[in-house]
């Protein structure tokens, strides 16, 4: 716990954050590849042309939600709170259109990209977190939260 | 080998976004709201995945191949486009709306299917109509 911070999970996070760096290095090293989420998920949907094997990329989306559900038997909760149904249908939107344009998302530019020093990444990086942080104080200003 | 390898790390990614509460969009959220009760856990997360990763690259540099494949296949893009940049501000904004980017979306489909299911349908036509405007 972080004094000031009541909802932080620094630990878990720093654990979590762990896991994620060695899965994407095992796609790296074993494969050659960015663990680029948007990007697989588009390859393996037949929503882009190029990129990984489709078989590659297909059982990488696939390992996602399968690697979620051990932890949720193990741990016996993972909390999840959702936003109203319309928050997500337009976000989804906007994130499925804005990740293909913008060559990727946190996990292929946020993650691959940043500890790659990728000029690139550092940018995009930069530009969405800091658009999700005026996003929701607008949201916030708007009563919308 | 490739296609376990490639299931081994969507598993240990879905396995990692389970665990540090990135599958709780209300938590994401929270990381984006500077002026409610901000919540830092995300840049731990972040900060967690670039110890791995950037002695991946240190070591990718090093090797003249992957593992389990004959070559890198890596990005090799180096400008800063406009394209970039308004999908990266484009993405923030529905980042921020739903509390939700690809990663975390696709693994919550096994833990809250109902829940997640419209952000990723919506998610696959942004995908979609994105792949459509390209080619005309």
């Amino acid at each position: 716990m972080i004094p000031g911070f009541p909802e932080a999970q620094p630990v878990a996070g720093l654990i979590g954050g762990l896991m994620i760096g060695l899965a994407a290095a095992i796609m790296l090293l074993g494969l050659g590849r960015i663990a680029g989420v948007s990007g697989l998920a588009a390859r393996a949907t037949g929503l882009a042309t190029s990129g990984a094997p489709r078989a590659v990329a297909v059982a990488f989306i696939v390992g996602l939600p399968l690697g979620a559900l051990v932890v949720a038997f193990l741990s016996n909760d993972v909390p999840a709170r959702f936003p109203a149904p319309g928050f997500l249908i337009v976000g989804g939107l906007i994130v499925g259109f804005g990740t293909r344009l913008g060559s990727g998302c946190t996990s292929g530019h946020g993650v691959c990209g940043v500890s790659r020093l990728s000029r690139r990444s550092i940018v995009a990086t930069t530009l969405f977190i800091s658009s999700g942080f005026v996003t929701v104080a607008l949201m916030r200003l708007a009563g919308a939260l | 080998m490739r296609i376990i390898l490639a299931l081994l790390s969507g598993a240990l990614f879905g396995a990692g976004l389970a665990f540090s509460g990135m599958a709780d969009p209300m938590r994401v959220r929270a990381f984006l709201d500077l002026f409610g009760v901000w919540d830092p856990t995300l840049a731990f997360v972040m900060g967690g995945a670039m110890i791995p990763m950037a002695l991946a690259w240190a070591i990718q540099r090093r090797i003249e191949r992957p593992l389990a494949d004959t070559a890198f296949t890596l990005p090799d893009t180096r400008g800063i486009d406009g394209k970039l940049a308004l999908g990266a501000i484009l993405f923030g904004i529905g980042w921020g709306i739903g509390g939700l980017c690809p990663g975390p979306a696709i693994a919550s489909l096994s833990l809250a299917p109902g829940d997640v299911a419209p952000f990723v349908l919506a998610m696959l036509g942004g995908m979609a109509i994105h792949r459509i405007i390209i080619r005309s």
